[in-house]
């Protein structure tokens, strides 16, 4: 680092709160009641910030008669998704409809096609077993990323191996069923009532391609797109979002044992990401990153260079269908 | 083993190593050369599970198992690591079966 770069620490993220509450507000008001002329919104929430944020958006928007709240759980959801869910609902005075989506996952073979996969190369798996899968972190360097799974049998300790290409994509396609079914009913509430569907990835999310095409990545508009973790979580403390979802750690709760979101997909916590991914947008050096944070400079060079990858490898997730010939007459808005 | 016979076995590894990549993961932009040391991840040609698919066509092809404190870029992140660490390997194999090991 040169005595021109700035010091960089998450202070760099803090935002103007009010101000940024008024200009998502103003763009979601556009946006739902302007530019796809529905009325009102429907929010997918997990009890989880993001979700939170962006249905304490919506409200703000709209007012609290226009906006519903979905609660989508099933049978491997956490019980710390329904309860902080009903309280965000209460807090929020929303209309909201819960609906177990287990049967539908059932039908479409998610669990079984999971598990199936999972016995490729833990032949053991069965009933009353649950899993994960983990990547490991970027940091310390040295190995490259490799996904595992760990299972944990009804009485044992947990085992951890190495997935294959095939059963690692099995696996994903199979558990890719929750955010595809959740989005369908989206969709269905969205349609039943004229409204939009309200998609809640943040900035790392967004960016890194943590989501499932045609799934949780589907949405007439996403609010908080913009936004790094750090500032979802300061806009939750300002919108007064309850103690208890603000301090629930990022989960993925797709799986049937525990996962964070870093021991999955992130490889690093999300402060640290936040950091690098600042840095790197703002074509700040490694080194400004690595006093901030404690990391050695290695640490952040391999996280910028995680990032990278990761948005060439799920580049493709954000395209629009491709047309071989343009159809000119559609434009949109 | 001849000084030749080595150089040949590297070399067909080589060539095996590049055909199987270039055929299983698409390179994107034709006009892109992958050459010997550019790092695949690097590069975009693989990703975390292009790393396992690469893992199993390795030891099918070549009989030995990789173990995961093997999975290092220094081993397996571009071709001409790749190329080495086999053949170390196949030279480390074919030294314990000359040892009656």
């Amino acid at each position: 680092m040169t005595a021109a770069d700035p010091p960089l620490d998450l202070s760099a993220l803090r935002l103007d709160a009010e101000a940024a509450v008024a200009e998502i507000v103003a763009g979601l008001e556009d946006a739902i009641l302007h530019r796809l002329r529905k009325r009102g919104a429907v929010v997918a929430v997990s009890g989880g910030v993001d979700s939170s944020v962006a249905a304490a958006l919506c409200v703000r928007a709209l007012g609290p008669e226009r906006v519903l709240a979905l609660l989508l759980p099933e049978s491997e959801s956490s019980g710390e998704t329904a309860d902080l869910s009903a309280l965000l609902v209460e807090h929020l005075g929303v209309d909201a409809v819960t609906e177990d989506i287990t049967p539908i996952l059932e039908a479409a073979g998610c669990y079984r096609r999971r598990d199936e996969a999972i016995r490729e190369v833990v032949p053991g798996y069965g009933a009353g077993w649950r899993s994960k899968i983990v990547l490991p972190s970027v940091l310390g360097g040295g190995r490259l990323p490799i996904f595992s799974v760990v299972v944990e049998p009804p009485e044992g300790e947990q085992i951890r191996a190495r997935l294959t290409a095939d059963a690692y994509r099995a696996v994903v396609a199979a558990t890719s069923f929750k955010q595809r079914v959740r989005k369908m009913l989206e969709y269905y509430y969205a349609d039943r009532l004229d409204r939009a569907v309200v998609g809640t990835p943040n900035r790392l999310e967004y960016d890194q391609g943590f989501f499932v095409k045609g799934g949780d990545g589907a949405a007439d508009v996403k609010p908080i797109a913009h936004l790094y973790k750090t500032q979802v979580y300061q806009l939750a403390e300002h919108l007064g979002i309850p103690e208890e979802i603000r301090s629930r750690p990022p989960t993925t709760d797709t799986y049937s044992l525990p996962q964070t979101q870093e021991e999955f997909y992130f490889s690093v916590p999300y402060e640290v990401l936040d950091l690098c991914l600042y840095a790197l947008n703002n074509g700040l050096p490694a080194a400004s990153v690595a006093e901030a944070s404690g990391l050695a400079s290695d640490d952040v060079e391999r996280v910028f260079q995680d990032i990278e990858a990761k948005r060439r490898a799920t580049a493709g997730l954000h395209m629009s269908p491709l047309l071989v010939e343009p159809v000119p007459e559609i434009r949109h808005p | 083993m001849t000084t030749s016979d080595v150089t040949g076995e590297r070399a067909a590894i080589e060539s095996a190593v590049r055909r199987f990549i270039t055929e299983t993961f698409p390179l994107g932009d034709s006009g892109f050369e992958l050459s010997g040391g550019d790092s695949l991840l690097e590069v975009g040609v693989i990703d975390s599970v292009g790393v396992l698919e690469l893992i199993e066509h390795l030891e099918s092809t070549y009989g030995f198992r990789i173990p995961d404190e093997d999975v290092l870029p220094e081993n397996l992140d571009s071709i001409d690591a790749i190329t080495q660490y086999v053949s170390q390997r196949l030279a480390t194999a074919g030294e314990g079966s000359r040892d009656g090991r």
